[in-house]
């Protein structure tokens, strides 16, 4: 059942099913496989068991059936705790919004990731993290030292979410899950942090899952996949399911 | 202990909530601590104030209010001793010494008290600490006076200040022995006793002032007695207010203080200092028992604050927890993040509660000592007092496992979707 070329596969889902207590199944999905640097556009609006499968993949949720395989590790084989490990030393999470911890500073933020896995802080050049945030701040746009003085919540939300795509990013983990990241920009702004953190993970090799429920922006990805056509399981995501 | 920097952070952004708690917290703490000062201070005053004197003696009233006027200096007597009763049971082949004590007036707000040498020679407090003098000696002439070291202190006496003695006990009293005053011929060194807030004088000086006085009132200006003139009179006294006594030997004093109480000629009442004392600390003792209980209550109120403070941000905080989830942190990392707020706030409190009561100490002591007396030494954290501090923070950690079970269970959850 395996691909041959498995190792090729960042994302790799199997036969998987998953269901809260006592409720029909959310998740029910034969197949779902993103090759390794990637850039897909998994489309799924709200209700569509989107929010579930991510869990799934961040290894937050353990599926009732069926296997997943993150840059070929079977990270459902994990105990909760390893898996936990795997998503702070392999992927990168940027939110629809609010992704920024309001205490901390911008560069705080980004360098978050390297605190609890030390195998990203492993990753980062010559050990110096500081450099490498400014580093991924400019890539993204950011690059004025003024933006680093700055709380965090007083940056607009296209900056936040840059601030936002730089953490992902460091300590260059395999896959980057954007979930929603645009849904809170203007049409303009869009594409242009699109195209940033494009750019970036293509320098860093990393594959990336761009979720979202606006087609608009899917010409700029290698593939689209959209959820409906791959989850069998029906109830709301089935009716919700337009477009 | 990245985590830990983290749950600082944290309380740095929420500042205002946290300063709060930590105030509550800190005045609480201050509070029991301050108790519990006071009680230790207040234990060690009464077991300190008296010893070597194997009865005290007064008129017949109660065993408190006896050892309350006689050494303690607090209250009325009742009623006096007759200097014939007095000589009798002092001169009882029983008995190896007495001491004479005359109250009623005052200086300053200061109580007077007429006595003997024999008071400085047989008087103890501590254990056997007897009195010394800072400077110079006991009275000699009848219009000498020896001062304790508060008075000296407070009203800035030295050797050779004239003092002039009120009549009665107010602390502003308009009927004063202005016509026989005094000199301070010694100051004696600090006691922590009601011995430091006494004037002593003779007995007979005692009775030299009043000699031209009746019904509270002193006589007009033709009936007077000059100060020198009252040095021709016989100045025995016709009664004392009470008087102490030491016995040969300490078996007798039973049976002294059940033939005084039996005494035919006068109602009077003898007591055992130590009995007293112990029967004063177990009311004195409730009290104290009773406000540590509540200054523990307030404590725990402080505690809850902080644990409502705690559960209250916590879901505004879940956005911040599947953040710190999604850069790889473990719900354990969550739940020693809430462990650790309550920690910190707990220990910042319990530091700032400590130094608010040294503060107060501090600032309180002055009046304490001129208002009641009370010598409050604010001494180091015993290890006593520590076991408390230790034992409030641990109870916040205790409770800093609800808030933090709570996200735990949150976390797990809510997994990586940010709930605003």
């Amino acid at each position: 059942m395996i691909d041959p070329d498995r190792k090729d596969a960042a994302i790799e889902a199997e036969n998987l099913a998953f269901s809260w207590p006592g409720k029909p199944p959310v998740i029910d999905i034969e197949r779902f496989r993103v090759a390794r640097g990637e850039r897909v556009f998994l489309r799924g609006p709200s209700g569509s068991g989107k929010s579930t499968l991510l869990g799934l993949l961040g290894g937050v949720l353990t599926p009732a059936r069926g296997r997943i395989l993150l840059l070929g590790t079977d990270v459902t084989a994990l105990s909760a705790s390893g898996r936990d490990r795997f998503r702070g030393d392999h992927l990168g999470f940027i939110f629809q919004m609010f992704n920024l911890i309001p205490y901390l500073g911008v560069l705080e933020n980004v360098l978050l990731p390297a605190q609890f896995s030390a195998a990203r802080a492993a990753r980062i050049p010559n050990g110096d993290l500081a450099a490498e945030g400014r580093r991924l701040l400019a890539a993204l746009g950011l690059g004025d030292p003024e933006y680093l003085q700055r709380p965090v919540t007083e940056l607009s939300i296209g900056q936040q979410q840059r601030v936002a795509a730089a953490r992902a990013l460091l300590g260059r983990p395999g896959i980057i899950v954007a979930d929603e990241p645009t849904s809170a920009l203007d049409h303009d702004a869009r594409e242009d942090f699109l195209q940033l953190l494009m750019a970036e993970s293509r320098t860093q090799g990393a594959t990336l899952l761009f979720v979202s429920h606006d087609t608009s922006l899917s010409r700029l990805f290698d593939h689209v996949v959209s959820l409906a056509d791959i989850n069998r399981a029906n109830g709301m995501s089935r009716r919700d399911t337009h477009a | 202990m990245k985590t830990l920097q983290l749950a600082l952070r944290s309380l740095r952004n929420r500042r205002t909530t946290a300063l709060l708690t930590i105030s509550a917290i800190a005045v609480s703490v201050a509070l029991l601590l301050g108790v519990e000062k006071m009680r230790t201070a207040a234990r060690e005053g009464f077991a300190n104030t008296v010893s070597g004197v194997d009865l005290i003696v007064g008129a017949r009233s109660g065993q408190l209010n006896l050892l309350l006027y006689s050494v303690f200096r607090v209250g009325d007597a009742t009623a006096n001793v007759s200097w014939d009763s007095y000589q009798k049971i002092a001169r009882h082949p029983d008995v190896a010494w007495t001491i004479p004590i005359s109250l009623g007036d005052s200086h300053r707000g200061f109580r007077v008290m007429g006595t003997t040498l024999d008071y400085f020679r047989h008087y103890r407090f501590a254990g056997d600490r007897e009195m010394t003098f800072a400077t110079g000696k006991p009275f000699e002439d009848l219009y000498d006076a020896v001062i304790g070291a508060d008075v000296a202190r407070q009203l800035g006496y030295a050797i050779g200040s004239k003092i002039v003695i009120a009549h009665g006990l107010g602390n502003v009293s308009f009927a004063k022995h202005e016509d026989k005053p005094f000199t301070v011929v010694g100051v004696l060194e600090r006691t922590g006793t009601p011995i430091d807030r006494t004037v002593h004088v003779g007995l007979e000086a005692i009775t030299a002032i009043h000699v031209d006085w009746q019904s509270g009132m002193q006589a007009l200006p033709g009936g007077r007695v000059s100060a020198e003139e009252a040095r021709q009179l016989n100045l025995t006294p016709e009664s004392i207010t009470a008087f102490m006594v030491g016995m040969d030997s300490k078996v007798m004093t039973f049976t002294m203080q059940r033939a005084i109480n039996d005494y035919r000629q006068e109602p009077l009442l003898a007591i055992i200092p130590g009995v007293a004392l112990s029967q004063l600390w177990n009311l004195v003792g409730i009290a104290d028992t009773a406000l540590m209980i509540v200054a523990a209550f307030v404590v725990l109120a402080g505690l809850l604050g902080m644990l409502t403070a705690i559960l209250t941000s916590l879901n505004e905080r879940r956005r911040e927890m599947a953040i710190l989830r999604s850069v790889g942190a473990r719900p354990r990392h969550v739940f020693t993040l809430l462990i650790a707020e309550a920690g910190m706030l707990a220990s910042a409190g319990v530091a700032a509660g400590v130094a608010l009561c040294y503060g107060l100490i501090f600032a309180a002591q002055p009046l304490l000592e001129r208002r009641f007396g009370i010598f409050l030494d604010p001494g180091g954290l015993t290890g006593y007092d520590l076991a408390i501090l230790g034992a409030i923070i641990g109870a916040a950690l205790l409770m800093g496992a609800l808030p933090a079970w709570r996200a735990y269970r949150n976390t797990l959850s809510d997994g990586l979707t940010i709930r605003v």
